[in-house]
C-alpha cells in the first residue's frame, strides 16, 4: 500500500479529494438537506449506473484506448436481459448472465475491429456505437418495455437502519453493483498482473509488445472487461428506471467520460486510478445535486458542469506541462 | 492550375487518389444495388431533391469538424455551438425584427446573423485559446466547451425553442432557386471556400502539417498557437452556418438540436478518407463520403427502413470500407 | 569451447534485397564486442536474427552454449539469456523503477501482484551491479542515465548472459559515458558477453576487445580493438578513407555579420560573446548539458535571451520569437531531425517550401503552383537529393537525404546567418561528407555558419575557428591548424 501513499500529498488525487471535500463541506453547511442520509443515499443510488460505467471506461483509458460504444451496449444488454426475463422466470442470475455475457460479447467485437482493423478506438467505437445502437432501435422499433417483472421492479434491499421517522434505509441491488464495478476494477488494475499489463501497455505500446505482453488477447480482456460492466451497470439503470426505453442511454457517453478524465486518467495512457476516478463521478454528482438543492434552476446545472470540466482539464494541463518541464531539467 | 504546368503534372493534379477511387467504386456499387431495388423510384427529381435538402446540414457541420481533425485534434463543441449561435440569431429576430419593414428590416437581419456569428466566434476563440495556450487536449477541451455552451442554451431557454422567422429565413431552409435547394446553395458556397482554404492556401498547408508535427512547423518560424486558434475559430463560425441551416429548415431554433450529427461528422470525414490522427484529407473526400451517406439513407427511407438502420448502416460502411482496405494490404503482402 | 554465441554463414533476403549474406561471427564469454557499420549494413537484421525476432535464411547456423538453434524465437531468444536493450530503451514510464525491472513477474496468466517479491528482484539485481536507484520511483520521473540504468537492471534481472546495447551513448554526458563503461566491465567480469552497437566509436572503443565491421551485408572482419582508431573504422565502413584536414581561410577582412554580446539565460548560459563573419564556419563544441543547444535555440529566438545583445551586421535587433530570426536572416537546423526537423509523414515538397509559404501567395493569398514547383525542384537540384517524387513522404529518404531536406527548407528562407545543430547525428559516414561538402560551399558564397557539436573531429576539420563550451560559459577558443584532438578533449572535460 506503500505505493499509493508515496507522493499522494502532491497527487491529482490529492488535490481533488480536497476540492470534493470543500464542495461536500460548503453544501452540507448551506443546505439543511444535502448532508443528510436520504439524499446521500439517492445520490448513490441515482449515480450507480454513470459510477458503474466510468469504473469500467477507467480500464480502457488507461491501456491509452477509448470506449465510446458503451452506452449502446448497455441499451442492448438491458433490452435483451428484461425482454427475456419478461418471457421466462431466469432469475437475477439469469438476468446478470444475460446482460454480462451480450455486454462482453460487444465489448469482445470492438477489440476484434480494433486489432485487425488498425484503426484508432475511438473511429471503431463511434462506428460501432452507430451499428449497435441503430440495430436495437431498428429491431425494437424504439419500443420502451413498461412492465417488467414484478421481483425485479421490487428490487432486492436489505434494510440496515431505520430512523426516528420510520424511514427504512436499505443496501440496494444498485449500491452492491456500484461497489462490486469500483472493487472489481482496483483490485484488477493494482492488484493483478493483468491489470500492470494494461498500465504498461498504456504507458509503451511498443515496449509492452517487445516485452512479451500478449496486446490482441489484452485488449480483448480490456474492452470485454467495459462491455461486461456496461451490461450489469445497465441493469442497475433498468432497476433505478422501473422501464426500459432504448434510447434513454445513449448520449451520455461523453458525460461519462468527463468524470473518468476529471478523475486524472489521462487519454494517452498509462495514468488514471480507481479513487480519482470515484472522486471524479463525486465532483460531478455533488456539483448537479448541490446547485439543485442551492435553489439554482436544473437549467442551469450543465453550464456550470461544463465551466467545472473546462476548468479542471485545464488545471491538469498546466501542471502536466509544470512537471514535464521540471523532468527535462533533470535530464538535462 | 498555371500555364507553366507540364503536361505529366496536369495529369497528376487531376488523377483522383486511391481514396477517391475507393470511394467512387463504393458508390458506383451502392448506385448500381439501389438501382436494383429500387429504380425510378430513388432516381426521380423528388427523390434527388430530397436527397439535396437533407444533405447540407450534415455536410457544413462535418465540414466544421474537418478542419480541426485535419490539424489531429477533434471539435465536440460543433452542435452546441451551430444551437447557440442560432438561438443568438433567433432571439433577435424573433425581438427586434418582428413588424419591421424596409431597411429597418435588414439592419436587423443583419444585426440577427452578426449576433450568431459573434456568439460563435467566442466559443471558437475560447476553444482554440484553451488548446493553444493552455495546452488542453482537444477532445477534452470541447467536451468542457460543449457541456458548457449546450448549458447555456438551455439555461437561456429552459429548452424551448424560439420559432417565427421572417420569410428570408423561411426560404434559405425550405426554398429553391431554379429547383436547386437553397440550403444546398449555400453548402456549395461555404465548402468551396474552405476547399480553397485547406488545398490551396498557407493557412491550409500549414494546417495538415500541424496534423502530422506541430512542433516541426514551430520550429519553421510558423506560431502554430496562433494557427491553433484559427483552426478552431473557423470550425466554429462553419457551426454557425450549419446553426442558422438548422434553423431555417425547422422554422426554430433549440438547444439540443441535430446532437445525434456529432459523431456522424466524425463518421462521416472518416469515411472521406481524412485521416484520423491528422494530417491528411480533402475536401472532395468528404463531399463524396456525404454524398454516399445520404443516398444510403434516402434509399432506406424509400425501402421502409427505419432511419435508425441507416445510422447502422453507417456504421457498418465506415467499418467495412476499413475492412477491405485493409484485407486488400495483407493480399499484396501474401501475393507477389 | 569459451565462446558463448557461434554464428556461421548467416543470410537474409527480404524479397530481392540482400540484407546480410554469410555473416561469420563469434562472441567470447565476457568480452565486450563492438558492432560497426553504417545504416543499411545489415548490423539490425543481424540484431533481429540474434534475437530471434527474424529467421535466417536456410544454411547459416547458429549456435549458442555450444548448442545449435536452428528455430530460434524471441522467447527462446530470452530464454537462452540474450538481450537486447533498445536505443529507445523500451521502459514503461508510468511504472515503478521496481516494477520494470522486474517486468516478468507481471506476465503469463491472471494472478496476483505480488509487490514485495517485485521489489526484493529489483533490489536484489540493483545491488549486484552497486545501482542504488528507488524502486518506488516513477520511471518518467528519471533522468536519461538513470533510465538507462533501469534498462540494464531489466536485462539482468531476465539472467541476460548477452546484452546487445544499441546506441548506448547517443544520449549521455561525458561522465555518464564513463560511468556505463565502468558498469559494463562490471558485467563482464560476471562473464556476461556485452555487444555495442554504436556510430560514436570512440568511446566505446576505449573499453571493447574486439570490433566487426559490416558493410552492405557482409562482414569486412573481426579486428582487435587495441590500436584500432575512429578513423581507420570509418573507412572500413564506408569503403572510402575520408581523410580530412583542418582549413583555416582568413577572414579577418570579412565582415562580421553575427555579433553576440554579452548573453545570458539563468540556468542555461551566462555572458556569452563571440563574432561571426561572412564566410566562416564557426565550431561550438560543449558536451551534453553544456548549454550548446540552449545558446542556439536563444539565437534563434525560441527561448529568447534574458540580457545580453544580438547584432546583425552591427545593428542590434530583439529576436523575441523563431519569425523574429527568420526575418532577420538567422536559420537554425535543429539537433532533432526527426521531431523538430521535418514533418516525416508529409510530402518532401512540402517540408522544403514550409518556411517559405507566405511567399508563395499570390493574389487572394492563394498558393502558386508555380512557384511553388519551382521552388521545391530549385532547392532538390541545388542540393544534390535524391528523390523519386518530391510527393513522396519524408520518411521514405534516407538519414542523409532527410537532413538536407532540412538544409533546403532553410536555405530556401535565404538565410545569412545558419545554425546548424549537431547536424551528422545519424547520417552514415558517406553522407557526412556530403553534407560538410555543402557547408563548406554554403560559406565559401559568404554564408556565416554557427556549427554546433559534439564531436571534436567534426569541429577540427569542418570549421574554421572553434569555441568550446562548458557549464554554460565559453572556455576557450581553439584555431583547427593549430590544436589537436587531444587538446580539445582536455579542455572539453575540464
Amino acid at each position: 500500500m506503500r505505493e499509493m501513499g508515496r507522493g499522494f500529498a502532491r497527487s491529482h488525487e490529492a488535490r481533488l479529494l480536497l476540492v470534493v471535500v470543500v464542495l461536500g463541506g460548503f453544501l452540507a453547511l448551506a443546505t439543511p438537506s444535502f448532508a443528510s442520509l436520504q439524499n446521500l443515499v439517492d445520490l448513490l443510488t441515482s449515480n450507480a449506473f454513470s459510477g458503474m460505467l466510468a469504473a469500467g471506461l477507467l480500464v480502457v483509458l488507461v491501456s491509452g484506448g477509448i470506449d465510446i460504444s458503451f452506452t449502446a451496449t448497455a441499451s442492448v444488454a438491458q433490452y435483451a436481459a428484461m425482454t427475456v426475463a419478461n418471457h421466462s422466470h431466469i432469475g437475477w442470475l439469469g438476468v446478470a448472465a444475460i446482460g454480462a455475457g451480450l455486454g462482453s460479447l460487444l465489448g469482445l467485437f470492438n477489440a476484434v475491429l480494433i486489432g485487425t482493423l488498425r484503426l484508432s478506438s475511438i473511429i471503431v467505437t463511434i462506428a460501432t456505437l452507430n451499428l449497435f445502437y441503430g440495430l436495437l432501435m431498428f429491431v425494437t422499433r424504439g419500443d420502451e418495455i413498461f412492465a417488467l417483472p414484478d421481483w425485479f421492479v421490487n428490487g432486492a434491499s436489505w434494510t440496515v437502519y431505520t430512523d426516528a421517522q420510520q424511514a427504512e434505509y436499505a443496501i440496494t441491488l444498485p449500491m452492491l453493483g456500484l461497489v462490486f464495478a469500483f472493487a472489481l476494477t482496483a483490485i484488477l488494475l493494482k492488484r493483478s498482473n493483468i491489470g500492470r499489463q494494461v498500465y504498461a501497455l498504456g504507458s509503451n505500446a511498443d515496449a509492452a509488445a517487445r516485452v512479451g505482453i500478449p496486446v490482441f488477447r489484452l485488449n480483448l480482456l480490456i474492452y470485454g472487461y467495459m462491455g461486461l460492466i456496461a451490461g450489469l451497470a445497465s441493469l442497475v439503470q433498468a432497476q433505478n428506471a422501473q422501464s426500459v426505453s432504448p434510447n434513454a442511454l445513449v448520449g451520455r457517453e461523453l458525460d461519462v467520460l468527463a468524470a473518468v478524465v476529471l478523475g486524472g486518467a489521462s487519454l494517452t495512457g498509462g495514468v488514471g486510478s480507481v479513487f480519482g476516478t470515484i472522486l471524479g463521478v463525486m465532483l460531478l454528482a455533488f456539483l448537479q445535486n448541490g446547485l439543485l438543492l442551492l435553489g439554482v434552476p436544473s437549467y442551469w446545472s450543465p453550464c456550470f458542469t461544463g465551466a467545472v470540466i473546462l476548468v479542471a482539464v485545464s488545471l491538469l494541463a498546466i501542471e502536466r506541462r509544470r512537471q514535464q518541464g521540471r523532468v527535462r531539467r533533470v535530464s538535462a | 492550375m498555371s500555364l507553366s504546368m507540364t503536361r505529366p503534372a496536369r495529369i497528376a493534379a487531376l488523377r483522383p487518389g486511391p481514396v477517391m477511387l475507393r470511394l467512387l467504386a463504393l458508390l458506383g456499387a451502392l448506385l448500381l444495388v439501389f438501382a436494383l431495388l429500387l429504380g425510378e423510384r430513388l432516381f426521380n427529381a423528388t427523390a434527388v431533391r430530397s436527397m439535396a435538402f437533407q444533405l447540407p446540414e450534415l455536410g457544413i457541420l462535418s465540414l466544421a469538424m474537418m478542419i480541426p481533425l485535419l490539424s489531429g485534434g477533434l471539435d465536440l463543441s460543433i452542435i452546441a455551438t451551430a444551437n447557440l449561435s442560432a438561438l443568438a440569431m433567433a432571439f433577435v429576430f424573433t425581438h427586434l425584427g418582428a413588424g419591421q419593414a424596409g431597411m429597418m428590416a435588414l439592419a436587423c437581419d443583419v444585426a440577427a446573423l452578426a449576433s450568431g456569428f459573434a456568439v460563435a466566434a467566442a466559443i471558437g476563440l475560447l476553444n482554440g485559446y484553451v488548446i493553444a495556450y493552455l495546452g488542453v487536449s482537444p477532445i477534452l477541451a470541447t467536451l468542457g466547451s460543449m457541456t458548457m455552451v449546450k448549458g447555456i442554451a438551455i439555461g437561456l431557454t429552459h429548452g424551448n425553442v424560439i420559432s417565427g422567422f421572417p420569410a428570408g429565413i423561411v426560404f434559405l431552409g425550405n426554398g429553391s432557386v431554379l429547383g436547386v435547394p437553397m440550403a444546398l446553395i449555400v453548402f456549395v458556397l461555404v465548402a468551396l471556400p474552405v476547399a480553397v482554404i485547406i488545398g490551396r492556401t498557407p493557412l491550409g498547408a500549414i494546417i495538415a502539417m500541424c496534423g502530422s508535427n506541430q512542433e516541426a512547423v514551430r520550429f519553421s518560424g510558423i506560431d502554430t498557437r496562433r494557427v491553433v486558434l484559427r483552426i478552431y475559430l473557423l470550425s466554429a463560425l462553419l457551426s454557425a452556418v450549419a446553426g442558422l441551416v438548422m434553423m431555417a429548415r425547422f422554422n426554430s431554433a433549440n438547444a439540443a438540436y441535430g446532437e445525434s450529427y456529432l459523431l456522424v461528422t466524425i463518421l462521416a470525414a472518416v469515411l472521406g478518407g481524412i485521416d484520423p490522427a491528422g494530417g491528411f484529407g480533402k475536401v472532395g473526400g468528404l463531399v463524396m463520403a456525404l454524398v454516399i451517406l445520404q443516398l444510403i439513407s434516402t434509399a432506406a427511407n424509400l425501402l421502409g427502413m427505419s432511419q435508425f438502420l441507416t445510422l447502422a448502416l453507417w456504421g457498418a460502411i465506415l467499418l467495412a470500407v476499413t475492412g477491405v482496405g485493409r484485407l486488400a494490404d495483407w493480399l499484396r503482402l501474401r501475393l507477389p | 569451447m569459451a565462446n558463448f554465441l557461434e554464428l556461421t554463414g548467416i543470410s537474409k533476403r527480404f524479397g530481392g534485397v540482400r540484407a546480410l549474406s554469410e555473416v561469420d561471427l563469434d562472441l567470447a564469454r565476457g568480452e565486450v564486442h563492438c558492432l560497426a557499420g553504417e545504416n543499411g549494413s545489415g548490423k539490425s537484421t543481424l540484431i533481429k536474427i540474434v534475437s530471434g525476432v527474424q529467421q535466417p535464411d536456410p544454411g547459416g547456423r547458429i549456435v549458442i552454449d555450444g548448442r545449435a538453434h536452428p528455430h530460434l524465437t524471441p522467447a527462446g531468444s530470452t530464454r537462452l539469456g540474450i538481450q537486447v536493450i533498445y536505443q529507445d530503451l523500451s521502459l514503461f514510464p508510468d511504472l515503478t523503477v521496481a516494477e520494470n525491472i522486474a517486468f516478468s513477474r507481471h506476465l503469463g496468466g491472471l494472478h496476483g501482484v505480488d509487490w514485495r517479491a517485485i521489489r526484493a528482484d529489483a533490489t536484489a539485481v540493483m545491488q549486484r551491479i552497486g545501482i542504488a536507484l528507488d524502486p518506488r520511483a516513477r520511471v518518467a520521473d528519471l533522468a536519461i542515465a538513470q533510465r538507462q540504468l533501469v534498462a540494464i537492471c531489466r536485462a539482468l534481472a531476465a539472467e541476460a548472459r548477452l546484452v546487445i546495447m544499441d546506441e548506448p551513448t547517443a544520449s549521455l554526458t561525458r561522465h555518464e559515458v564513463d560511468s556505463l563503461l565502468r558498469l559494463t566491465r562490471a558485467l563482464t567480469r560476471r562473464g556476461i558477453t556485452i555487444v555495442f552497437v554504436s556510430h560514436r566509436l570512440d568511446e566505446v572503443l576505449e573499453i571493447a576487445d574486439r570490433v566487426s565491421v559490416l558493410r552492405d551485408g557482409r562482414k569486412l572482419g573481426t579486428y582487435a580493438a587495441e590500436g584500432m582508431t575512429g578513423r581507420r573504422l570509418g573507412a572500413l565502413m564506408t569503403g572510402g578513407d575520408y581523410d580530412y584536414t583542418p582549413s583555416v581561410p582568413d577572414h579577418a577582412t570579412a565582415p562580421v555579420v553575427l555579433a553576440v554580446r554579452g548573453l545570458s539565460r539563468p540556468g542555461e548560459f551566462a555572458d556569452i560573446g563571440f563574432d561571426l563573419r561572412a564566410g566562416e564556419i564557426l565550431g561550438l563544441i560543449g558536451l551534453l548539458g553544456a548549454g550548446r543547444t540552449e545558446l542556439a535555440l536563444s539565437l534563434f529566438g525560441m527561448r529568447p535571451a534574458a540580457s545580453g545583445e544580438i547584432r546583425l551586421h552591427g545593428r542590434a535587433v530583439p529576436i523575441d520569437s523563431n519569425r523574429a530570426a527568420i526575418d532577420h536572416g538567422i536559420a537554425y537546423v535543429p539537433e532533432d531531425r526527426l521531431s523538430l526537423g521535418l514533418v516525416m509523414e508529409q510530402p518532401i515538397g512540402a517540408n522544403i517550401v514550409l518556411a517559405i509559404l507566405h511567399r508563395l501567395a499570390g493574389r487572394l493569398g492563394l498558393l502558386r503552383t508555380d512557384r511553388r514547383r519551382a521552388a521545391v525542384g530549385e532547392w532538390i537540384a541545388r542540393l544534390g537529393i535524391k528523390v523519386a517524387d518530391p510527393d513522396n513522404a519524408v520518411r521514405t529518404l534516407s538519414g542523409g537525404n532527410q537532413q538536407r531536406v532540412v538544409l533546403a527548407k532553410w536555405l530556401a528562407t535565404g538565410p545569412r546567418v545558419l545554425i546548424l545543430d549537431s547536424p551528422t547525428v545519424g547520417v552514415d559516414v558517406s553522407a557526412k561528407d556530403g553534407i560538410y561538402a555543402i557547408v563548406r560551399d554554403l560559406a565559401a558564397a559568404g554564408m556565416a555558419v554557427l556549427l554546433i557539436s559534439d564531436e571534436i573531429p567534426e569541429v577540427l576539420y569542418h570549421t574554421h575557428r572553434i569555441l568550446v563550451m562548458h557549464a554554460g560559459r565559453i572556455t576557450g577558443t581553439f584555431m583547427p591548424g593549430e590544436t589537436s584532438e587531444a587538446a580539445l578533449r582536455e579542455a572539453l572535460d575540464a
